[in-house]
């Protein structure tokens, strides 16, 4: 089966482009990164500030289950056109990440159907290949984390 | 070649593991990943040894400290290393997909 979403990372380059294909209407799709709470509940994080327009920012914050900050992050919104493009940057905070500027965009393939192109630019080569790992390097450890779970309740 | 094999013995071990988790968003020395566990420090040399000897790790010289990294060329070939990623975008969208199909029939 052919993969929906697909990420192309070129060796040696400081960008990716990750594409999906949805079975949505394109201006369901671009709602879905507009309004706080459906982002919220696919996202999995809490939407503390959402300005959908030219120069607005927004910024995003996730707790764990005892109420520490596991994730923060925040940006500027340079251009948004309705239903067709996002253009803005990322950060990460407390993190070695540094600002990356990602371009959406967003395609009509039929009524039903749609395309999101996002096009993301790092800072450089190395913390692009770092970025990628990323999802590896947590993947492994909550991996582990649940062997141990599990193997905990075995004893 | 045997990397697939090396790589998939270099991870089974938690202790590796924590390690490429450490080293995967900046290099840092023997002593400063040691300081991380309670394992003795030759077992955790060993652990680097192993890391390295299957090019998971890269080792760089900064005058007299030995700067341990991930090795992105090495990683790269290995396609689980892109796979998470792929798949947390994957799982994502996916959420994002069903949650606007509810959103759609209410």
């Amino acid at each position: 089966m052919e993969q929906k979403t697909k990420i192309h990372a070129e060796d040696g380059k400081q960008e990716i482009t990750i594409t999906r294909e949805f079975d949505l209407p394109v201006e369901l799709v671009f709602k879905a990164y507009t309004e706080p709470e459906l982002l919220e509940q696919w996202m999995g994080t809490k939407v503390l500030k959402l300005e959908n327009k030219n120069h607005g920012s927004y910024a995003f914050e996730t707790k764990n289950a005892e109420g520490k900050v596991v994730f923060k992050a925040n940006g500027v919104i340079h251009e948004t056109i309705p239903d067709q493009k996002i253009t803005r940057t990322f950060e990460m905070e407390n993190s070695p990440f540094e600002v990356q500027i990602e371009f959406l965009e967003f395609e009509k393939l039929t009524n039903d159907t749609s395309k999101l192109t996002i096009h993301t630019i790092y800072r450089s080569i190395p913390l692009r290949d770092q970025m990628l790992q990323l999802p590896f390097a947590k993947g492994i450890n909550w991996a582990h984390n649940r062997l141990q779970d599990v193997a905990s309740k075995l004893k | 070649m045997n990397l697939r094999r090396d790589v998939f013995q270099a991870i089974a071990d938690p202790t590796r593991r924590a390690i490429l988790l450490l080293v995967a968003t900046q290099s840092m020395t023997a002593g400063a990943i040691a300081s991380n566990f309670d394992t003795a420090r030759p077992t955790v040399s060993k652990h680097l040894q192993i890391l390295t000897e299957c090019e998971l790790l890269e080792q760089k010289q900064d005058g007299r400290e030995i700067y341990y990294h991930l090795n992105p060329k090495k990683m790269k070939k290995v396609a689980e290393f892109i796979e998470p990623f792929r798949k947390m975008w994957d799982d994502r969208f996916n959420r994002l997909e069903s949650v606007m199909k509810k959103y759609k029939t209410k």
